[in-house]
């Protein structure tokens, strides 16, 4: 049994409603627990006064240098006590999870029976840079309770200027859209790193986000400084069954309207059986006795729609491998970054494929270990160098696929464009 | 002496294998699926090369979850799915069945518990959120109590499969915004610069570490009061409240001047446009706990006009692209200011160069 609760009027609102409360799993803990009793406490004091009373601080477990959260209250009496003492330290553990998050319920149990020994028994799945987080640790039970965890066979996720804790779509184990084995590609890479993502001393964090398709489920392009997207270089593969039994059900005004008229390069058309074309490059489908739809490969950009749509009637090509973006990030400081193509494919099917892009990975993080500012992140490091000198370093090749467009201005030193003209010859020669 | 204390030393054993965690279809028929469909909300059928299929359902948490709540989601794996969970990037839960059976009754089991099923397709799924008061160091409002209030609003949508696509939604407690682009996202906009305390700086900030922090360039060292300290030019600081996480004593956050803001059109898929970031609609909304009925006003009502006025396979971001700004202000009935014109680096991108004009 533990204390007394707090009257927790504003929290108590939180009870009401159909959607899982936090509020009443909380409570539940408040029944054995202090801990909770005050975090509760605590958290309705933010609730009445309409401010935050966490500081961070200093706690870690030995031999790392990060992967805690440490919080103490700054809630605290005219003496310097805290007003909620049971809760004075309230410390997040974060915990790499496995690929694409499944679980065994033994794990699970495990942890919960870990956390409720060690701490508060509040568990997060998960953070949003993915890791478990589990909130509410005293500073003395940290040690114990990462032991445990780390016994288990689960390590501790990144924090502060290291390379941070990833993520990978469900991707290959369910998902027809997957283009390479995600969760392989997601450990060697973060495996890799353990020393840089344990023992933060990067100029600011490094996140790798890992989707098996161009729906990009991770939201990779916009929150990784190294995006890996899974795409295909052939063509779009077709099943001439399930292309009719959707036809079946959703017609043709279904099929002009939400797909040819989405279509981006509008390189996905409608046509009578007799006037489809023949190509290497053209994939087709007969969607009924009178039509059938023709994509002109070449000019698809894998956006994924049409296949979304007409899932299975249309799927990604065999040749299949991921797009590397570099430069993700959100508005701090400069504003908000998607990555940028900077290997426009590369092959994932076997570990030496893989091997290339972990060299990749350790190369830009030496790079921008060595040349980006304090606080700055990869996307705002070649915003300030430029694109080129970023890839000089990686010792990429240009490609247009890198672009939008070419430059729309004229402030370019442009005196060594002989030699590049004629290194790209001889390369072509070669 | 004392004798020095054993400390165990830490397996760098860093991201596990998933591969024992996979429900044994699942393992059986990796990499190898044919294709889905969606029977109801909350369901994905998936069906592999090999004929197998399994069957997902889909039920919505608190993602700040007690050991009972998550005992409770063991059990329900334990009865139905072979003891196997995942969870999404969005804290839903996934339960994976190879028997078609077990479906009904696994979602009455979940609903028996209070676990909504749902979230997938063209539903408003689960609100990716950050940690706000429970546990931020510099949070401007709450996470999860928001999340809570706007979901038991939204909990219909979640259920159902009626809206245009899918809706992603995100809250930030601060302008760092940890939750992420989506489709509609309510961000912490303060509105006044940091409070400064001068006793404080010269000993927690690392001066000129605060000073490079800001985008602004508006904060400079300063002697004040014969300490050691920073000020703020007031005429050019845009209260991002950066300068605040390496500098506590310069508090941004205040219960009455801290506003939420609301941003449509973020999209991440790179599904028919490329991806896009999400852009600010409506500002000045009161930081209200515990239910935050001003915010969800608003959310409710671009939500319903979007509803009601896209086409199927329309995001918001493609919506307004079809309707264009001015519609969607005149639509959602939301005041355009001058504050929605944008002035940071790049901005001439997002003015309209052309003719192209709604009447």
């Amino acid at each position: 049994m533990a204390k007394k609760m707090h009257n927790t009027p504003n929290l108590d609102e939180l009870e009401k409603g159909e959607w899982p409360s936090f509020v009443t799993g909380l409570k539940r803990l408040a029944k054995d627990k202090d801990i909770a009793v005050d975090l509760l406490g605590q958290l309705e004091a933010s609730y009445k006064t309409r401010k935050g009373f966490w500081k961070g601080g200093t706690v870690g477990v030995f031999g790392y240098g990060g992967g805690v959260i440490p919080r103490f209250t700054e809630l605290k009496n005219a003496d310097g006590t805290p007003q909620f003492k049971d809760a004075a330290e309230f410390h997040t553990l974060r915990v790499m999870p496995p690929p694409g998050m499944h679980y065994d319920t033994a794990t699970l149990r495990q942890f919960c029976d870990i956390w409720e020994r060690h701490g508060s028994g509040l568990i997060a799945f998960h953070g949003q840079s993915g890791d478990i987080m589990f909130q509410g640790c005293t500073t003395e039970n940290v040690q114990k309770a990462f032991d445990e965890f780390n016994e288990m066979g689960f390590d501790l996720g990144g924090a502060g200027p290291a390379v941070r804790t990833s993520m990978s779509c469900v991707g290959a184990a369910r998902c027809e859209q997957s283009c390479y084995n995600e969760a392989q590609a997601h450990r060697a890479v973060l495996n890799t790193f353990l020393d840089d993502l344990h023992r933060p001393s990067l100029p600011y964090k490094f996140k790798f986000k890992f989707s098996g398709c161009p729906n990009d489920c991770m939201n990779a392009i916009q929150r990784a400084d190294m995006a890996v997207i899974g795409t295909w270089r052939d063509n779009i593969r077709t099943d001439e069954a399930l292309a009719k039994t959707w036809f079946a059900k959703h017609g043709m005004d279904e099929l002009v309207n939400d797909v040819v008229a989405r279509c981006p390069t509008k390189t996905f058309q409608v046509k009578e059986i007799g006037k489809i074309k023949k190509g290497e490059h053209i994939s087709s489908v007969k969607v009924s006795d009178t039509h059938a739809v023709e994509i002109d490969n070449q000019d698809c950009v894998r956006c994924m729609h049409c296949i979304n749509v007409m899932t299975g009637a249309l799927a990604p090509g065999k040749d299949k491998g991921a797009s590397v973006l570099v430069g993700g990030k959100s508005h701090l400081k400069i504003g908000g970054l998607m990555g940028t193509v900077v290997i426009p494919f590369m092959k994932l099917d076997t570990e030496e494929e893989v091997e290339v892009l972990v060299d990749f990975a350790q190369r830009t993080i030496d790079f921008f270990a060595e040349n980006a500012l304090e606080h700055e992140r990869t996307g705002e490091m070649i915003e300030r160098i430029g694109l080129s000198n970023f890839l000089d370093a990686m010792e990429i090749e240009v490609d247009p696929a890198m672009i939008n467009s070419p430059r729309m201005n004229p402030y370019v030193r442009t005196d060594g464009w002989d030699d590049e003209v004629a290194k790209i010859k001889a390369k072509k020669q070669a | 002496m004392n004798a020095p204390v054993q400390m165990r030393k830490p397996k760098e054993t860093g991201v596990p294998d998933n591969k024992k965690f996979l429900h044994p279809v699942l393992a059986k028929n990796f990499g190898d699926w044919k294709y889905h469909d969606r029977p109801r909300p909350g369901v994905l059928h998936h069906v592999a090369h090999s004929g197998d299929q399994v069957w997902s359902v889909r039920a919505g948490t608190q993602r700040q979850m007690d050991v009972y709540t998550i005992r409770t989601l063991c059990d329900i794996a334990d009865k139905f799915a072979e003891g196997r969970v995942r969870f999404t990037i969005r804290s839903n839960i996934e339960y994976i069945v190879s028997d078609e059976k077990k479906v009904a009754p696994l979602i009455a089991e979940l609903e028996k518990h209070g676990f909504p099923v749902g979230g997938t397709g063209n539903s408003i799924t689960m609100i990716a959120h950050t940690q706000g008061w429970l546990h931020c160091d510099i949070p401007g409002t709450d996470a999860s109590g928001v999340v809570k209030a706007l979901m038991d609003e939204l909990i219909d949508e979640f259920k159902r499969e009626e809206m245009p696509n899918r809706v992603h939604l995100s809250t930030s407690c601060c302008e760092i915004n940890c939750g992420g682009q989506a489709d509609l996202a309510i961000i912490v906009q303060h509105t006044k610069p940091p409070v400064i305390n001068h006793d404080l700086v010269a000993n927690v900030c690392e001066r000129p570490a605060v000073v490079a922090r800001c985008p602004v360039a508006a904060i400079r060292p300063a002697m004040v009061n014969g300490k050691p300290s920073l000020e703020i030019d007031e005429t050019k600081c845009m209260c991002c409240g950066a300068c605040y996480p390496p500098c506590p004593p310069m508090q941004i956050n205040d219960p009455e001047n801290s506003k939420l803001a609301i941003w449509v059109g973020g999209k991440n898929s790179n599904a028919r446009g490329k991806p896009t970031f999400m852009k600010m609609v409506a500002a000045g909304l009161p930081n209200n706990p515990p239910r935050w009925p001003e915010v969800g006003a608003v959310v409710k009502n671009i939500l319903t006009v979007y509803k009601e006025d896209a086409r199927p396979w329309e995001r918001l971001a493609d919506w307004i692209d079809r309707i264009g700004w001015p519609r969607f202000f005149e639509k959602t009935g939301l005041p355009f200011t001058k504050y929605l014109i944008d002035d940071w680096r790049g901005s001439r991108y997002n003015l309209n160069a052309s003719t192209h004009i709604r009447f």
